[in-house]
């Protein structure tokens, strides 16, 4: 039976009314096929225009409207509500765009205008008349999540959840929780003692029932969607038993291997068993299997663990028999409904500037490296001490930007934090080195919130900081000394500063392996590998793919204060995407004709949400209707067009093109 | 094997011995460098302003020559003819707007198909340091080497790309290969003042008076260069520097070509060391490379 279709033609004001003779397009519109109804109205989106469309669906009885008037994007969503309101399948309604794509393009031109927005009201009711009407598709929902990183982010982020009452999994890399910023001694702008703020979080976070910790570990497998993600997580073997352990150090003291301290960012040394960092907690060793003599020469030490049988000094030494080197790497699985990537950043690696030594003058450091000066519990207690020779600095040059805003030979972005900890560092350097001099070299001062530009200001004027303007060219070694070659900018003078020790603000870049997670988890990066956010300003934690949601460094570099407010973010959109029982979705998707499709499977390729599968007992493939976006990919690359858009079939695209194709000649 | 070869002018007058020294070895090690028919000179600047074409017609039509005398590459020894050379056919071979300005106007039909090769570059691509070292009679032990790059044979980096420009290393495996010893030294790419020796001398003397005391402070014994205008600063500016400087001790600046061609086994009578103002052949007496 053929749809009684209603028409009507909103003026937007003089937006369309201004060049569209309104009157004329529903008198046009009322001679078409199957239209019982049409009208036209100052301003449908308002109350009164929406009890028009209302009153009419119910007195004529229509089942199928188009609305003529703004995007859809603007208020398809208010009338298909209304037409719900009074008993109408919502998507039995669509919408005519004839104000952006019609009246503001065609002002000077109103029988133009006009005939073209009756052509765009036809191909419409055209749609219409084919289009089914459709429920929702509900999805089921675990109320449980996994946090991948456990940094400052990845903790801040699983205490408010678990706190809500919601379980929570955290998938760390490293042997202890807290990231780098357990290797920063304290903030800005407050000089707060970071290890004691940080403690407290970990504590929290060991302490809480509704937190599972795991540490070692990285994601091996993500499958499934949002509302229904399962995780599968490599744990690799930490060789030494918690539970026996009694952190005696027996087994620091024997094993007779030395490497560089990565925790110590180089100052120190540790064995292949060593104590990861300082943090309560961290206590009980870790043996780190690439490091180990036990493992040397076994081709595969991941597979093959135990197999060496050399040094077992660790295992001799040990009173209760806590370390087993027998121990292999295990597998778990979490099956959760969100995701939060808090994956953090890397230091962007001395060794790529060369002008700088290349990481090989052993006086020129990182700024993580400073900060483990500057940390009581780190490599030199707290002092600040050159790393040559251990002597107390008296000239230190910071160097901000290095490797940052520096878009053709490095990163072209502002790493955001480096000018406030730059600051800090030089104001706790002066405060212990009271005949020291600090000099800051900088291109700009970025100290954009709160107490922050006070906090730079106070370093110039009480401290004595000298701020130099201008790019370090060149740093070398010489006579003992390390040489800055420099220029002043503002005073337009080349300099040359006989230092000390010299530290790099070195950018911050995405975690290494950032890419590999990224396409594991299904997640678009950007050029610089930092996780893209959906919307910049509406929609700034939430990812490319539904139910994954980005919090601190990993999406951008920042401080730890925006790091903590994102991360309070992704909790708080999980807890109210977890206030539903049950997802919903949106109908229009893609269907599959089962008698036409021939299984090539070309779709599961092309589909960008992993929405497309292939069944394998049909042998043809599936769409996830929780999965699918409706984008169409599927539609056109099916060689058979065995794949549709419900309600945007080809025929129905077929039929809209004719009908203004058609109208466009006779214009 | 036969190299077409670009001696350029300065290599014909004041630096006759880095040009004669090159031929020398290269027979040495088997090859042989055939000069460039009519060649001219290059124009020893590029030009740094995108709207100057003329200074490049010079260097393009070299160029040119090289490609219809049936040359897909061209060898020269000066940095600065290099760096010209190098630079020009880079836009030939990137910039179809300035390559189509420049051959209209020279009349030639030229698109960068000619590989511009410094001979160092020849020696570790083509030749080989491990050949090199093979062909090595006269060893240079003992003797401390600093390896001065000066700014144009590295930069542009994009452009010239032979090795990193704040931390090259490939003269330093040259000297290796003949059996030196290289030193590390901070200043071996800062600038030896280049054309400042003509306008501002002081500039030149500060400029070659840090380098030569830095590779004096990191042991070297001698400096060795690539290019005619560093050989002359590093050299000339020394009796300068010793004037505002009595503490400053001498040392000898010679070209690579010299200490490669010593190595190889030929005399060092025939290697121009008269022309050096610091005398090298005391040093190279005492280290047992010469009788």
């Amino acid at each position: 039976m053929e749809k009684k279709l209603g028409v009507f033609v909103c003026w937007c004001g003089s937006n369309i009314a201004g060049s569209i003779d309104v009157d004329l397009a529903v008198a046009e519109a009322a001679k078409l096929d199957g239209v019982v109804h049409a009208e036209n109205y100052m301003y449908m989106c308002s109350d009164p225009g929406q009890q028009l469309v209302k009153d009419t669906i119910s007195e004529k009885g229509l089942d199928g409207v188009v609305v003529a008037c703004c995007s859809p994007r603007m208020h398809e969503n208010t009338f298909r509500k209304a037409a719900g309101a009074v008993g109408l399948n919502s998507y039995l309604l669509e919408i005519a765009n004839i104000r952006e794509q019609c009246s503001w393009v065609h002002q000077n031109n109103k029988p133009l205008a006009t005939a073209k927005a009756v052509s765009i009201i036809e191909g419409t009711l055209d749609k219409v008349k084919e289009n089914l009407p459709l429920e929702t598709i509900t999805i089921d929902l675990t109320k449980r999540v996994c946090v991948v990183g456990g940094g400052i982010a990845g903790i801040m982020s699983a205490l408010d959840l678990a706190n809500a009452d919601y379980d929570v999994a955290i998938i760390e890399r490293e042997p202890a929780i807290g990231g780098h910023m357990a290797q920063i001694s304290q903030t800005f702008p407050y000089f707060h003692n970071i290890l004691e703020l940080l403690q407290k979080k970990i504590d929290e976070v060991k302490a809480h029932p509704r937190i599972k910790l795991y540490l070692n570990s990285e994601v091996e497998v993500l499958d499934g969607y949002v509302g229904n993600f399962n995780v599968t997580i490599k744990t690799r073997p930490a060789f030494v038993d918690p539970a026996k352990c009694t952190a005696c150090g027996k087994c620091l003291e024997v094993c007779p291997v030395s490497v560089a301290d990565e925790f110590n960012r180089g100052l120190s040394q540790r064995g292949a068993i060593f104590r990861y960092n300082q943090t309560e907690g961290a206590r009980i060793p870790v043996l780190e299997q690439r490091d180990c003599l036990h493992f040397v020469d076994v081709e595969d030490v991941e597979m093959d663990a135990g197999a060496g049988e050399k040094c077992t000094a660790c295992v001799d030494v040990c009173p209760e028999n806590a370390i087993d080197l027998g121990t292999i790497r295990t597998f778990n699985e979490e099956f959760v409904g969100a995701i939060v990537m808090a994956t953090g950043y890397d230091l962007y690696s001395p060794a790529k500037m060369p002008e700088y030594g290349a990481g090989k003058l052993p006086d020129v450091i990182d700024a993580l490296a400073f900060e483990r000066l500057l940390d009581p519990t780190g490599p030199t207690k707290g002092q600040v001490l050159r790393p040559s020779d251990g002597q107390v600095p008296k000239k230190v040059v910071f160097i901000q930007c290095v490797g940052s805003r520096d878009p053709e030979r490095h990163k072209a972005y502002c790493s955001r934090a480096c000018c406030m900890y730059t600051a800090k560092q030089a104001r706790l350097y002066r405060q212990q080195v009271e005949d020291g001099t600090a000099f800051i070299s900088y291109m700009d001062i970025r100290s954009d919130s709160r107490d922050f530009e006070e906090f730079v200001q106070q370093g110039m004027e009480e401290e004595n900081l000298v701020y130099i303007r201008g790019r370090v060219a060149k740093v070398i070694q010489e006579d003992g000394f390390l040489r800055v070659f420099t220029t002043d900018t503002l005073s337009s003078r080349q300099l040359e500063i006989e230092a000390d020790l010299v530290v790099l603000a070195m950018a911050m870049e995405p975690k290494a392996g950032i890419r590999d997670l990224a396409k594991k988890m299904n997640v678009t990066i950007d050029g610089d590998a930092f996780l893209s956010e959906t919307h910049i300003k509406l929609y700034p934690v939430e990812s490319s793919t539904k139910g994954v949601y980005l919090a601190g460094c990993g999406q951008s570099p920042k401080d730890i204060t925006d790091t903590v407010s994102q991360a309070l973010a992704t909790a708080g959109k999980i807890q109210t995407m977890f206030s539903n029982e049950t997802l919903i979705a949106d109908p229009l998707i893609a269907e599959v004709k089962n008698d036409v499709c021939s299984g090539c499977g070309i779709c599961i390729d092309i589909c960008p949400y992993g929405a497309r599968l292939m069944n394998d007992f049909t042998r043809i493939t599936d769409v996830n209707q929780a999965v699918c976006q409706g984008c169409g990919a599927c539609i056109a690359a099916c060689p058979n067009k065995a794949c549709e858009l419900i309600n945007s079939t080809s025929r129905q695209f077929i039929r809209m093109i004719g009908d203004f194709a058609g109208k466009a000649e006779a214009v | 094997m036969k190299y077409p070869y670009f001696p350029g002018c300065t290599l014909y007058t004041k630096a006759k011995k880095l040009d004669d020294a090159g031929r020398e070895c290269s027979l040495k090690l088997g090859f042989e460098l055939e000069e460039l028919k009519d060649w001219t000179c290059c124009g020893a600047t590029f030009p740094l302003v995108n709207d100057q074409h003329i200074t490049m017609s010079g260097p393009t039509r070299i160029l040119a020559d090289t490609k219809d005398q049936g040359n897909d590459k061209l060898v020269t020894l000066c940095s600065v003819c290099f760096n010209v050379l190098k630079r020009t056919n880079h836009v030939m071979l990137n910039d179809e707007e300035r390559r189509a300005k420049i051959t209209d106007f020279i009349e030639r039909d030229y698109h960068g198909e000619v590989e511009v090769l410094h001979y160092l570059q020849l020696l570790r691509d083509e030749i080989g340091f491990d050949v090199l070292k093979e062909k090595v009679v006269k060893p240079l032990e003992g003797l401390k080497v600093a390896c001065y790059y000066g700014c144009l044979l590295l930069r542009p980096v994009k452009e010239i790309g032979l090795d990193s420009m704040e931390d090259p290393t490939i003269f330093e495996d040259f000297i290796r290969a003949l059996g030196g010893e290289p030193i590390e030294f901070p200043y071996k790419v800062e600038c030896c003042g280049a054309f400042q020796a003509v306008y501002s001398m002081d500039t030149a003397t500060r400029c070659s008076r840090d380098i030569l005391r830095s590779a004096k402070n990191c042991g070297a014994d001698v400096v060795i260069t690539t290019c005619p205008l560093c050989q002359f600063n590093l050299d000339d500016r020394q009796p300068e520097i010793q004037k505002s400087d009595p503490g400053f001790s001498s040392i000898p600046v010679v070209y690579f070509t010299q200490l490669l061609a010593l190595a190889l086994g030929l005399s060092a009578e025939d290697l121009g060391f008269e022309r050096n103002l610091i005398d090298p052949l005391p040093l190279l007496q005492e280290k047992g490379i010469i009788a």
